[in-house]
């Protein structure tokens, strides 16, 4: 009787309730969704994961990210999200972040071999900048390093430059990027001077095919994938070409997809070009005005270490300089590869290469070419992204809607931070490099710096930053913003080892307990994301802001301001030396914090309120801290690097309103596809005499006259192939599910759940011959190292006979134990995907 | 001595005939209870193809408000409801119907609310249109024909909440590369689970079926909003609105940010002819260019 009175009064109250509401049922969960909404604040930020570059609205109440949705108004994802995307705000609250400064200790003191203890930010920075000032008087400039990311924000990549480049005169600052785009950028400056993609991607509704080079876009650029399906269908004779090495989700759209062995990539897009030529198709006027033909060294090594019997047997190692040929010659260059040639290569059936080479070779259909890792983790990555910009220059099909070779990023702020902020060992902001004079002196300018303060000797790249730490040739070695311990090749041999070398000092920044930190010798705490005041730039040269949204939990501190707090404990005649110094009295007994931000520019923009157009207000600890708008005064100084110089960037002001805005931004304008009149305004100023709608290559204007280059290079063989004993191919990569080395993906406990492991995707009959069933432990071995796997026979990835795929995400299996450190000599980025391994049950 | 002993032995007897008899009937009722446990259990566990009448509370606010009178099912003027019966899945006495055998018409009036005694079936229901008795789903995407491009759409063309509850969505036929695909989608916010499409489906097991909302409806996580919805309710985006985005474009070129993108105008006679609409441009060149 009891329970049914009081199941009959709160009926009661339930329907009560349901009529206030105006709704049936369930009236309750609609009450308590209203009451849930109730005083959330919105505002917009980037996605913190990919290059896509996705625009999400973030709702905040009483200081915590309480929900979020996808950015109706943003162009790029119209308010989509992809699964990452959807569970955003649970990166930040994983329940292990690191909140406090934490050190190696013995006995109350800094030790190599002890364990981590919390310490104060001040003990932190007194061990670490002792130590640097140690390493410099020692050895100098290149006795440390700095190891960054295409996932800080712009200004933290910026202020990281200024810190090792203007600061303590030393190059060895790389960005993870590294890792991911220095194919790409060595190919784009190679054959057109000036870096990133001409296009954008509205290229993927103006196309009429499709080509994917080594790219599973439908797992790793997830919402661009959906657009490219939607004109797949919904365009009338719209063909989509897949090639990889193994059949991936991108394959269930694909007209024509093609299965090919691993590096005969090369191959086959000489012998598109072969094609074009043979059959006449290409576009001689095209040619003829804006090309330039060349060949480039051959047999130039695999990027290993120089006593490696390869790197002996090269004869142009690491060479890269460009001759002029002509069009026959370079007609001549291509015509071994041959369709049966191509094929017999390739091991793809001929028919499909043909079909790819007529789309490509049809003068009526616009073709856009995308591409992410598998061309640029390749030991020929420059080579071969060139190798595609050859088949579109030569049909001039570049530089229009839906005509256009493009390489997709991986991570958010690849292009926006690493690339056009110029965080490599020999890059400067905007395209400038430290090898010249000139560009070296426009940065000393800027800079406020003496002439002769910027090395003119390129830095270690990533790959040698490790090899240098084994040798023990740098000491100091401070990673932000991602996890390369788990990402660098060959980890037993030489990350790790170099690592934890005696004779260095490592220190991590990160938000997670990750394989990295555990490493370190000190682990700085960071803030993450929104909470701190951030800018992005996409793949598509879009630049995208966001204002802090939440305090960082604990003590972390974002990434800016370890790096400006870290330049207080030097003082410049500690980093300089005296003949350098005499050049600037003024700066003598200043600290290097002082020299290079308070130079009057960077703190030139005071404290202020940073409010929405709601009139929200938001935090901003940096600006709290330092006592002037941090973020400001860096992106305008960084900003005038590139005004007036094709890589314009809009006021600091107009990117928090806007969502997004592409470069170049000229006269408040948008640039949308580079390099044609009409659409660039850098055309006409740059070639005043050109037709209206013609294309100038005006990053070669000086070198040959605004002419596109186009660069022959042949098939060579991979760094390591399988053999009797390591008999399959290994290539890595990425899931939908997890972002990178998994470090907030996997915090987020439905992602986890989804896909807990890694696995080892392999062919039934791999599998079969090795006695090895689906779900199985198997054990992976390398010259380098091994690992054990579950293996996966049936699953999203279905490699051929002769090659297996592993993730990388995984911090309990770590796949890099097992990868080669070659690289290609050019770019010096690592090819990921090819080394040989064999496999055996666990 | 003797009786006493007899009697002693009789209390024993008794004692250890007690004990037994009550650890038996202990254990009886205690077995008898479980069963009756597991039943109540069971039965108050609708299987999903039992629907209940409109205006049924919650489920379990439910049962404990029917009183099992009946009225309900001698009101309904199409025999549809029935009441479980013992050994029904259904808990004995309530109301039920079936929906492939036997869908809710949707009366107008609601005949079966009115004379509910308890208020089990809502009285506020006046609307039959807002009554939620369950969702039909499309369960099986394999053996609908409409997913295989035949033009069916039975489904849609029986609802009663015509264009509101089902929709069809048209998709590429990328098969036959010509043809359109017509996929019956189902709209929770308008479906109110009368099961006519179940009855309706032409299969010889529906596709589309009818299931109570616990069981039809996924949950969004409470922290995801979807963004276009919350930017409709609101009448407007809830952050900064966007700048007035400007383009290098050419002539004859627009860009509609927030539509289609790129529009590149079909030019006119007018702009195929070789020279510039300004004679300025024409008269400047010089004939040396001719």
């Amino acid at each position: 009787m009891k329970l049914t009175r009081r199941d009959f009064i709160k009926t009661q109250a339930a329907v009560t309730a349901a009529s206030v509401a105006g709704v049936t049922l369930p009236a309750s969960k609609v009450l308590a969704d209203e009451k849930w909404d109730a005083g959330i604040r919105w505002d917009k930020a980037a996605c913190r994961y990919c290059g896509t570059g996705c625009s999400v609205l973030i709702g905040t109440r009483d200081g915590k990210v309480v929900a979020s949705q996808g950015d109706p108004d943003a162009p790029v994802n119209k308010g989509l999200n992809c699964i990452k995307g959807y569970f955003l705000p649970k990166i930040l609250y994983g329940k292990d972040r690191l909140t406090k400064p934490l050190l190696r200790k013995k006995n109350g003191k800094f030790d190599k071999n002890g364990k981590f203890e919390e310490v104060s930010w001040d003990e932190a920075f007194d061990v670490m900048a002792e130590k640097w000032k140690a390493a410099l008087k020692a050895k100098g400039p290149t006795a440390v390093g700095m190891f960054g990311s295409g996932q800080w924000t712009v200004w933290e990549g910026y202020a990281a430059s200024k810190l090792m480049k203007a600061g303590f005169r030393s190059n060895n600052l790389d960005p993870n990027a590294r890792h991911c785009m220095a194919s790409a950028v060595g190919a784009f400056i190679r054959g057109f001077g000036i870096d990133e993609p001409m296009g954008c991607y509205d290229d993927l509704e103006k196309a009429d095919v499709f080509v994917l080079w080594g790219s599973n876009m439908a797992e790793m650029h997830p919402i661009l994938w959906s657009r490219l399906t939607d004109t797949r269908l919904t365009k009338p004779g719209c063909e989509v070409h897949v090639l990889s090495t193994y059949k991936h989700r991108c394959f269930e759209l694909a007209d024509n997809g093609m299965v090919f062995k691993p590096q005969t990539d090369l191959a086959i897009l000489n012998y598109i070009a072969n094609y074009i030529i043979q059959n006449k198709a290409y576009n001689k006027a095209f040619i003829d005005k804006h090309v330039q033909f060349n060949k480039t060294p051959t047999d130039i090594g695999y990027g290993l270490r120089p006593e490696d019997p390869r790197e002996k047997a090269a004869k142009n190692r690491a060479k890269g300089k460009l001759t002029k040929i002509s069009f026959e010659e370079y007609a001549k260059s291509v015509e071994p590869y041959t369709l049966e040639k191509a094929s017999e290569l390739s091991g793809v059936p001929k028919d499909k290469l043909l079909k790819l080479a007529k789309a490509y070779a049809d003068p009526k259909k616009k073709v856009s070419s995308y591409w992410t890792m598998g061309f640029n983790q390749h030991t020929r990555g420059v080579w071969v992204n060139g190798l595609c910009y050859n088949v579109h220059l030569l049909m001039g099909k570049i530089s229009e809607p839906g005509n256009g070779p493009f390489s997709l990023t991986g991570q958010p702020s690849a292009c926006g931070t690493a690339r056009e902020v110029g965080t490599f060992a020999h890059r400067l902001p905007a395209d400038l490099v430290v090898k010249k004079e000139a560009h070296r002196k426009i940065a000393e300018k800027i800079w406020k710096l003496p002439e002769g303060t910027i090395n003119p000797k390129p830095g270690y790249h990533a790959v040698l930053m490790n090899r240098m730490l084994k040798d023990g040739k740098m000491n100091c070695y401070w990673q932000q913003c991602n996890n390369n311990m788990q990402a660098a090749a060959n980890l037993n041999n030489e990350t790790y080892p170099g690592w934890r070398n005696p004779d260095n000092f490592v220190a991590v920044t990160d938000p997670y307990p990750t394989v990295s930190a555990m490493a370190a010798d000190l682990i700085l705490p960071t803030a993450m994301w929104i909470e701190k005041e951030g800018a992005y730039g996409n793949a598509e040269r879009r630049t995208q802001f966001w204002r802090q949204q939440v305090k960082a939990p604990g003590e972390a501190k974002s990434d800016l301001w370890q790096t400006m707090e870290f330049a207080k404990r030097f003082k410049m005649e500690e980093v300089w030396p005296p003949e350098l110094l005499d050049k600037k009295p003024e700066y003598k007994g200043k600290t290097m914090y002082e020299v290079l931000f308070e130079n009057g520019q960077v703190n030139k923009y005071p404290k202020q309120k940073v409010t929405d157009s709601e009139g929200n207000e938001y935090m901003n600890d940096e600006m709290e801290h330092f006592g002037f708008y941090v973020q400001k005064g860096l992106f305008e100084e960084y900003a005038s690097f590139g005004r007036g110089h094709g890589h314009d960037l809009a006021p600091f002001d107009m990117y928090h309103k806007a969502r997004g805005l592409r470069w170049p931004v000229v006269d408040g304008k948008e640039t949308l596809w580079r390099f044609r009149e009409g659409y660039d305004p850098y055309v006409a100023k740059n070639n005043p005499e050109g037709a209206k709608g013609d294309v100038f290559f005006y990053g070669n204007k000086k070198k040959n006259g605004g002419r596109a280059n186009i660069i022959t290079a042949p098939y060579e063989p991979p760094a390591e192939s399988p053999d009797k004993e390591y008999d399959l191919w290994l290539c890595t990569g990425r899931i939908l599910e997890h972002w990178h080395s998994g470090s907030m993906t996997r915090r987020v406990p439905e992602l986890y759940r989804a896909v807990p492991n890694a696995v080892v995707f392999m062919n039934k009959k791999d599998a079969r011959k090795r006695k090895l069933r689906n779900g199985q432990m198997a054990k992976i071995q390398s010259r380098r190292g091994e690992i054990l796997c579950r293996v996966e026979t049936r699953g999203r990835n279905r490699p051929p006979e002769g090659l297996v795929f592993i993730p990388w995400f995984d911090a309990g299996r770590l796949v890099n134990k097992l990868t080669l450190d070659a690289t290609d000599p050019l770019s010096k980025e690592t090819d990921y995907k090819k080394c040989a391994v064999k496999i055996s049950r666990a | 001595m003797t009786i006493s002993k007899t009697q002693r032995k009789q209390t024993d007897v008794n004692r250890r005939q007690f004990l037994g008899t009550v650890f038996k009937t202990a254990a009886g009722v205690g077995l008898m209870g479980m069963g009756l446990g597991l039943y109540a259990k069971q039965s108050s566990k609708l299987p999903p193809q039992a629907i209940r009448p409109p205006g049924a509370l919650p489920e379990d606010e439910f049962l404990g408000a029917c009183i099992r009178c009946g009225l309900c099912v001698r009101d309904c003027p199409y025999e549809i409801l029935k009441l479980g019966q013992l050994g029904d899945q259904v808990p004995t006495g309530t109301p039920y119907f079936t929906a492939r055998t036997g869908p809710c018409e949707m009366c107008e009036d609601i005949p079966c609310i009115p004379n509910c005694p308890t208020n089990a079936l809502d009285h506020a229901l006046k609307d039959i249109n807002k009554a939620r008795m369950g969702l039909a789903v499309l369960i099986d995407h394999e053996t609908c024909i409409a997913y295989l491009g035949l033009r069916c759409e039975v489904c849609f063309n029986i609802c009663p909440i015509r264009g509101k509850a089902i929709t069809l969505e048209y998709h590429h036929n990328k098969r036959s590369g010509k043809h359109a695909l017509f996929l019956p989608i189902v709209h929770s916010d308008a479906c109110t689970g009368c099961g006519l499409c179940e009855k309706a489906c032409i299969l010889e097991e529906a596709a589309i079926k009818v299931f109570p909302i616990h069981l039809a409806k996924g949950e969004l996580g409470h922290h995801y909003r979807v963004g276009w919805k919350e930017k409709e309710k609101a009448g407007r985006s809830l952050v900064t609105p966007d700048i007035k985005h400007r383009y290098n474009l050419p002539e004859g070129v627009r860009y509609d940010l927030q539509g289609e993108g790129l529009i590149i105008e079909p030019k006119g006679g007018q702009e195929e002819l070789p020279m510039s609409s300004n004679p300025l441009d024409t008269l400047n060149k010089g004939l040396e260019n001719k």
